[in-house]
């Protein structure tokens, strides 16, 4: 088990009435949280590129990156154009400030060495599958043929950390032990992946949206089984990081974004 | 299992003027990885391409300098691809460079140990974004008519390697004319942002085609062989010719005040090119060479446990596979 439910979370599936604006909004928020989860690690992926330990895993890094990035602008154009604001998705990548991002805080940790990098895409990457895996039956079209696109992706992705996470643990003794250490790392941000909030549990009443807590197990048995077969030991941590989806995040997102906003916020409705 | 045996077969040397091998090249022919060839002719080959996929990895830091930074996501995802290609590029070309017998690892120590070069175009800093538009249009304008006659190269895998990088060479030429196309047209500041990175950018882009035919020691030996089909100076004044009626049309100046079009012999004149520039810049002394060399060690070494455990994850596979029996045959 990863982590224990929060208290504060009210039951899933809690009936909301909402109007048809409200819902509207409710639904951007939730693109909006998704995308952000995409867009920040599609920038950690790219911080890679030049870098990677041989030159397939460049043009692997730069692919997973690019998923990613490709999923975040689907997701953060449709909830500029649901919420009724009419923000473009560069006036919601570069010109919103840190509190105002709701990605969890894992995919904002520094990229670490190469085996913190994947033991973070296992986890979410097996986190990602088993939300769009299930978000395919939204019935919000759009984020159904967004779900339908991604799942493809992420499976990939999935395949390629596992394949890592099995070669590094059951590899050299300083693989084994940085691939642990790397575990040990991500671990304490995991349990935030299945928090849900009100504006969640309502969506997941009206067949919009997943409902995190139900992807608790499978993510879980699925990191357990690759872990163990990777002779790892699943962590044991008794702290749990939370707060990204209240805008609550690491030091670490501030550079982030420091360095990605600084040029379109430099030139303020310049066209690029 | 079949394609990657070219290493395990004998390598048959014969005489660099053996008549059969030359009579192949007159007839435009293709060497492929088995047939038989002069020691020099491999060797030769082996380094050039392995100049070449340098020149592709080293070059995707100079652009891999502004990914986190693009001003747009559209273009974030534009250059996130394009570096990509250019790895996939070294690694077309690390194979092809194998199919004659060479080793990619030792390849990359050649790099490492600064016994191989790659092109000098990639020490120079991209300071602005710019310098991505000016690349893309320059840069990649330039590496294109360079390696468009490749794809006719004598050596058969080479030349299709070629195939294939200059199309996606030509779409990012047309990406970074579209960034400089953009800024040209956008803000004061983004106009004088894309003058300034071509200005930086249009004498180092001329040095790209080497030494003056006068001064290039390996041109006939290579043009006989069909490795090189045009002289330095003969693709240097295509590149220019093709490169000034686009500047008009972005509205940019080329920095070069003795441009000048001379209708006797249908090509653009241009001024005199600073060539100890680009000599100071081959010996290591350009802007960035100590740079780019120590990122592609530090990538390399700090790699370096992680190949090693790929590798022993994969003999004990093999191992195991070794010891099982042999599955029944129905």
């Amino acid at each position: 088990m990863i982590g224990s439910k929060p208290a504060e979370l009210s039951p899933s599936g809690q009936a909301i009435t909402w109007s048809d604006s409200d819902k509207s909004v409710a639904v951007g928020a939730y693109a909006l949280r998704l995308g952000d989860d995409a867009l920040v690690l599609a920038h950690r992926m790219a911080e890679w590129i030049a870098s990677a330990p041989e030159l397939e895993e460049d043009v692997a890094l730069a692919n997973i990156g690019l998923d990613l990035l490709g999923q975040a602008r689907m997701l953060l154009t449709y909830a500029g154009e649901v919420d009724g604001t009419g923000r473009s998705e560069d006036d919601l990548a570069y010109f919103r400030d840190e509190r105002e991002f709701v990605n969890c805080q894992l995919v904002e940790l520094p990229n670490g060495d190469f085996a913190v990098t994947m033991a973070r895409m296992l986890v979410f990457a097996a986190y990602q599958y088993e939300l769009y895996d299930r978000l395919c039956s939204s019935s919000d079209e759009t984020l159904a043929a967004v779900a339908a696109k991604a799942v493809k992706e992420v499976a990939y992705h999935r395949d390629h950390a596992t394949r890592w996470v099995l070669r590094l643990g059951d590899g050299t003794a300083e693989s084994q032990q940085r691939m642990q250490a790397a575990l040990d790392v991500v671990w304490p941000y995991v349990s935030e992946l299945f928090e849900g909030n009100e504006l969640v549990h309502g969506l997941v009443g009206g067949g919009i949206a997943v409902d995190p807590a139900e992807l608790r197990d499978p993510t879980t048995d699925y990191l357990t089984t690759v872990i163990e077969q990777a002779t790892l030991t699943v962590p044991d941590t008794s702290v749990w990081h939370t707060g990204g989806r209240r805008g609550i995040h690491t030091e670490a997102l501030g550079y982030l974004l420091a360095e990605m906003q600084h040029l379109a916020r430099t030139h303020p409705g310049a066209p690029w | 299992m079949y394609g990657n045996d070219f290493t395990q077969q004998p390598i048959v040397e014969i005489a660099e003027d053996d008549a059969d091998f030359q009579a192949i090249l007159d007839a435009d022919g293709r060497i492929e990885p088995r047939d038989a060839m002069p020691e020099a002719y491999r060797k030769n080959l082996i380094r050039q391409i392995a100049q070449h996929a340098h020149s592709e990895i080293i070059g995707m830091q100079p652009e891999g300098n502004w990914i986190t930074r693009a001003p747009s996501l559209k273009r974030k995802a534009i250059l996130m691809a394009k570096v990509q290609d250019e790895a996939g590029h070294g690694l077309y070309l690390y194979a092809a460079a194998e199919t004659l017998g060479a080793d990619r690892a030792d390849l990359l120590d050649l790099l490492h140990t600064g016994r191989q070069k790659y092109s000098s175009i990639f020490n120079y800093p991209t300071l602005t974004w710019a310098d991505m538009g000016a690349i893309g249009w320059l840069v990649d304008g330039a590496g294109i008519v360079n390696q468009v006659p490749l794809c006719r190269c004598s050596y058969g895998p080479y030349a299709r390697a070629m195939v294939r990088v200059c199309k996606e060479e030509s779409f990012h030429q047309r990406q970074g004319f579209e960034i400089l196309h953009t800024l040209s047209h956008g803000t004061p500041a983004q106009k004088a942002m894309a003058q300034d990175a071509v200005d930086r950018w249009w004498w180092p882009s001329l040095m790209m085609f080497g030494p003056p035919d006068e001064s290039s020691p390996n041109t006939e030996r290579s043009m006989r062989w069909g490795i090189k089909r045009f002289s330095n100076d003969e693709l240097r004044q295509r590149f220019v010719d093709m490169t000034v009626p686009q500047a008009q049309a972005l509205d940019l100046t080329l920095p070069d005040p003795q441009l000048s079009w001379d209708a006797a012999t249908g090509h653009w004149e241009y001024g005199a090119i600073d060539f100890t520039e680009l000599f100071e810049v081959i010996k290591g002394n350009g802007p960035c060479n100590a740079q780019r060399m120590a990122h592609r060690r530090r990538a390399h070494e700090e790699g370096a446990w992680v190949r090693e455990a790929a590798l022993a994850y994969a003999t004990k596979r093999d191992a195991e596979r070794e010891a099982e029996p042999p599955a029944a045959v129905a």
